[in-house]
């Protein structure tokens, strides 16, 4: 067993556990923190995707020993105070989600893609969540939610409405 | 303002971003606490015979609690073959493989372990010794290697009769086109695996976690394989990450997952690898088509045959049955004045086939919808002309097609042009000419489909399709709903509480809905075939207003009023005499009262039949075979729509499923039986930057067999877009005297295709 020390949305916390365990069990399994699921077992789904000092990480490839003295955000995280993070309302408001599961990790990669390129072209959207794999949505309202967010996000910082807000299917 | 056909957002939403949802893996129970851990131990050959099975090594490693085989589950009967009477009844499943195994994945022993990560390892130390056979494969498969001796037969059974097919059907057509076509065998490969997790109580009951479509079958269907009697069995619903019509029934998991926790006397969880889903959840299609079209040059078609041959996987299970769905939709929107269909069903030493989106009707679409290409090809016609000539004139009364199917309403001619429109057909053509006369390295391929399905199907004429839902209005002003469908991504919470609320006057977000739970809910259909909204949600509408009936009569014996003087005030969800708004009772009294509750079974004269046309644009690199999707456009009529955003996400989604097994996906084997794309790294399941943005236009010709007026939309988005998909991309490459390539339409097939046509080919 070895000893790990991880800040998971603000938290700081401290576990013995395996050394093969991974951190997407540690953060279910221990923390009881199950937004993020397992849909693979090759690091092709993203559905486990969390953010590992504000990077998105697919959480079944990092072992929990290696986030030790890091900082996790999972979809829990992201919510603090009731209020829906930005990426996770227009999820929301564009339909973006239908049987759930793969969202909590696309929210976090998306939250990862937009810390990194704050107004990507649909383009970008679609490259930036390639490893995140969806069987309902066939993508259209996950990247119309993308998109939407980084809008919002450009209204916030410049105080104008953005010229595309009307959204068609 | 009504609610209905607004776009009210999903209730259900801020869970599953936030806290997300609770699968059957996160369920917390008490029941559940101190729970094991089920692994399967699966066959690594595709057919052999087992000759020894040693589970000692296994039994003294870590945490190891139990290990069983076949032998131990021998007192519970095998799994019988779907559609018995016409599949032959010899193919039965083990729950656990005894004697032999017959495809990859097949389960063969059962460890179970205190930890998961135990279970893991401990499936390695299980030791069997299996005996080689030669593996079975294709549409043909030989008898030389049969799957069961005791059948004496690979050919599981018929659907009508070939050798009564019309041998003058083509007589008197200048044109006959004859191709032979493979609808590739996929992966429904929903996000959340399978899994399930089982308690018996001191009561002797089983209360089964199992993510499912329809938890009153599940129950049923774990009853029957465990041989105990029904009430005896409690089927709940957790979230449930996709489906996709691969999640219907028990599985021969589940039955050993809740015959271990009886055994162990334990609760027992299970959730199955991404790799044990892609080779032993069931697969879809897998349909080889052999269509003969003849007409006339003038582009009218006369006649139409279909030749299907279903492989059925290693055990008849709905695969077997799909052809019968298959043959039901031959001539889907045309009017074609002679048609014969047949099918063939063979087994093979590969996954079982099931249902997967749109079950037998995408198939049918998908011959019809090339072999009208392929005769307008012959003819060297427009193929959106073709169809416009043959697609049956608009109807209001039902139309009888050859084949049964009683289509209630339809105006395919209106949807094609509306997608033509749309699309901007005729300037995409030009712009086609414009890069064919230039030799352009990109062409322009653009495909159309047309359709017809059918949704909502019930068990026959005789039995038409019906669904229960229980209305409640609490005194506190809430109400619940209880439904016998099973969401699993549809938004019903919403939907639901639309329908409610539109009766009732309660806020949608005041309403809950439940679902799933077989004590709660003792019958229900669940979800799939497209039949939820005009069934379950017609049972809700009818039951909030039987329940404002019951309630009327109540108020007025409240208001010592006469019940034919009160009207309901839906703004205060209230009820009050005519005239006199201060001589009013709200619901919330009455059901203080006493409680305020309706069930009822909601019943539809049956089947509807939503239609529709999608066009796909495409560019191919003609060095390379490089395929890009560019452009889907679709015009899908599934009646009234009620709620514009849950729709078009039905479609997004099917739309996307349809196109990627156009030009993506396929589940491979070798010439051996192993599967080659038993991971997602292999399997490539269709991922964001393969799709564009789709276009919807939007057509809605109400049925007149719900009040409602919807019909099912969940499989058009897939049924659709496969043909029209692939047929963009052999336009592309037409002028290049390329006739067909089998789906998926991969750069590489299309590479071959090309250097096949290339003159001084060999081939």
């Amino acid at each position: 067993m070895t000893h790990i020390e991880v800040t998971v949305n603000g938290e700081r916390r401290s576990d013995e556990v395996e050394s093969r365990l991974l951190l997407v069990h540690y953060l279910r399994e221990i923390l009881g923190l199950r937004a993020a699921n397992v849909g693979c077992d090759t690091t092709s789904c993203g559905a486990c995707t969390v953010l590992l000092d504000g990077k998105s990480v697919k959480s079944c490839t990092v072992l929990a020993v290696q986030a030790s003295g890091h900082e996790v955000t999972t979809a829990e995280g992201l919510s603090a105070g009731g209020e829906l993070h930005p990426v996770q309302a227009a999820f929301r408001q564009h339909h973006g989600l239908q049987c759930g599961f793969c969202t909590p990790g696309m929210v976090m990669a998306a939250v990862g893609l937009l810390s990194e390129n704050p107004h990507p072209t649909e383009t970008q959207v679609r490259e930036g969540l390639e490893g995140n794999l969806c069987r309902c949505t066939g993508y259209h309202n996950i990247v119309r939610a993308v998109l939407a967010a980084a809008d919002a996000e450009q209204v916030q910082a410049n105080g104008s409405a953005p010229a595309n807000a009307e959204v068609t299917a | 303002m009504s609610i209905l056909g607004t776009r009210v957002l999903r209730t259900e939403d801020p869970k599953f971003l936030t806290t997300g949802g609770v699968y059957t893996e996160d369920v917390v129970d008490e029941r559940l606490d101190g729970a094991c851990h089920v692994f399967f131990v699966r066959s690594p050959l595709a057919h052999a015979r087992i000759t020894r099975v040693d589970v000692s090594a296994a039994l003294e490693a870590p945490g190891v609690v139990a290990v069983y085989t076949g032998a131990d589950l021998a007192d519970l009967e095998p799994i019988p073959p779907s559609a018995a009477g016409l599949i032959n009844t010899e193919m039965q499943q083990r729950l656990l493989a005894t004697d032999k195994t017959r495809f990859v994945g097949e389960p063969v022993a059962a460890v179970v372990t205190e930890h998961p990560y135990q279970g893991e390892d401990a499936v390695e130390l299980v030791e069997v010794d299996y005996d080689p056979l030669p593996a079975a494969l294709g549409f043909d498969p030989s008898d030389e290697s049969l799957l069961f001796e005791a059948a004496g037969t690979n050919v599981a059974g018929y659907w009508g009769d070939a050798s009564s097919l019309n041998p003058e059907l083509f007589d008197g057509c200048e044109v006959v086109v004859k191709h032979t076509i493979i609808n590739q065998r996929v992966a429904p490969a929903p996000m959340e695996t399978r899994a399930a997790a089982a308690v018996w109580g001191e009561d002797g009951r089983l209360t089964a976690w199992i993510p499912n479509q329809g938890a009153q079958g599940t129950k049923s269907q774990l009853a029957k394989q465990l041989g105990v009697d029904e009430e005896l069995v409690r089927v709940i619903t957790p979230d449930v990450g996709g489906a996709f019509g691969a999640k219907f029934g028990a599985d021969p998991e589940h039955v050993v997952v809740a015959w271990v926790a009886r055994h162990l006397g334990r609760p027992v969880r299970w959730t199955e690898t991404r790799y044990e889903n892609l080779i032993a959840m069931t697969h879809g299609r897998a349909q080889q088509h052999t269509v003969t079209i003849g007409g006339g040059r003038d582009g009218n078609v006369q006649a139409y045959r279909l030749e299907i041959v279903q492989d059925a996987g290693a055990y008849p299970k709905i695969g077997a049955v799909l052809p019968m769905l298959t043959i039901l939709m031959t001539t889907g929107p045309y009017d074609i004045p002679r048609a014969e269909a047949v099918a063939k069903v063979v087994i093979t030493n590969t996954t079982p086939i099931g249902a997967y989106r749109g079950a037998g009707r995408p198939e049918a679409t998908a011959a019809l919808e090339r072999a009208i290409d392929l005769f307008a090809a012959e003819i060297s016609a427009d193929p959106a002309d073709v169809r416009r000539k043959n697609l049956l004139a608009p109807f209001t009364e039902p139309h009888r097609t050859a084949f049964g199917a009683l289509y209630d309403t339809g105006d395919y001619v209106a949807a094609l042009d509306k997608a033509l429109d749309a699309a901007g057909y005729a300037d995409l053509r030009k712009e086609q000419a414009r890069r064919r006369a230039s030799g352009d390295i990109r062409q322009l391929g653009i495909g159309v489909a047309s359709y017809v399905e059918i949704t909502g199907m019930g068990d026959g004429e005789d039995t038409p399709p019906q669904e229960n839902a229980t209305v409640e209005v609490h005194p506190d002003g809430t109400a619940t709903i209880l439904t016998g469908t099973s969401p699993h991504g549809q938004g019903h919470a919403t939907a639901w509480a639309m329908i409610a609320s539109e009766e009732l006057g309660i806020p949608v977000e005041k309403i809950t809905l439940k679902w799933g739970d077989t004590d709660l809910i003792p019958e229900g259909g669940g979800t799939g075939g497209s039949r939820s909204l005009q069934q379950g949600g017609a049972a809700v509408q009818q039951a909030a207003q039987e329940l404002l009936e019951v309630a009327r009569l109540r108020a007025a014996a409240e208001l010592e009023a006469n019940a034919a003087d009160l009207v309901f005030d839906k703004t205060r969800s209230a009820f009050n005499v005519a005239g006199d708004p201060e001589a009013s009772v709200p619901l919330t009294q009455l059901a203080e009262n006493e409680r305020l509750l309706i069930r009822t079974v909601f019943s539809q004269p049956g089947a509807t039949f939503p239609f529709g046309t999608h066009v796909a644009v495409v560019e191919v690199d003609t060095e390379t075979g490089k395929t890009s999707l560019q452009r889907v456009i679709t015009v899908d009529d599934a009646g009234t729509v009620l709620n514009p955003l849950l729709a078009e996400g039905q479609r997004h989604g099917g739309i996307g499923q349809g196109a990627a097994q156009a030009f993506l996906e396929e589940v491979v084997y070798d010439d051996a039986g192993n599967p080659l794309t038993a991971s997602l790294a292999d399997y490539p399941f269709v991922s964001a930057t393969e799709v564009p943005s789709f276009e919807l236009a939007d057509m809605a010709t109400p049925t007149t067999y719900n009040p409602l007026g919807a019909k099912g939309i969940g499989e058009a988005g897939s049924i659709g877009s496969t043909p029209a998909v692939q047929n963009a991309v052999v336009d592309a490459v037409a002028h290049l005297g390329v006739r067909h390539i089998d789906m998926p339409v991969t750069s590489r097939r299309v590479w071959q295709a090309l250097q096949a046509v290339q003159p001084g080919s060999e081939q």
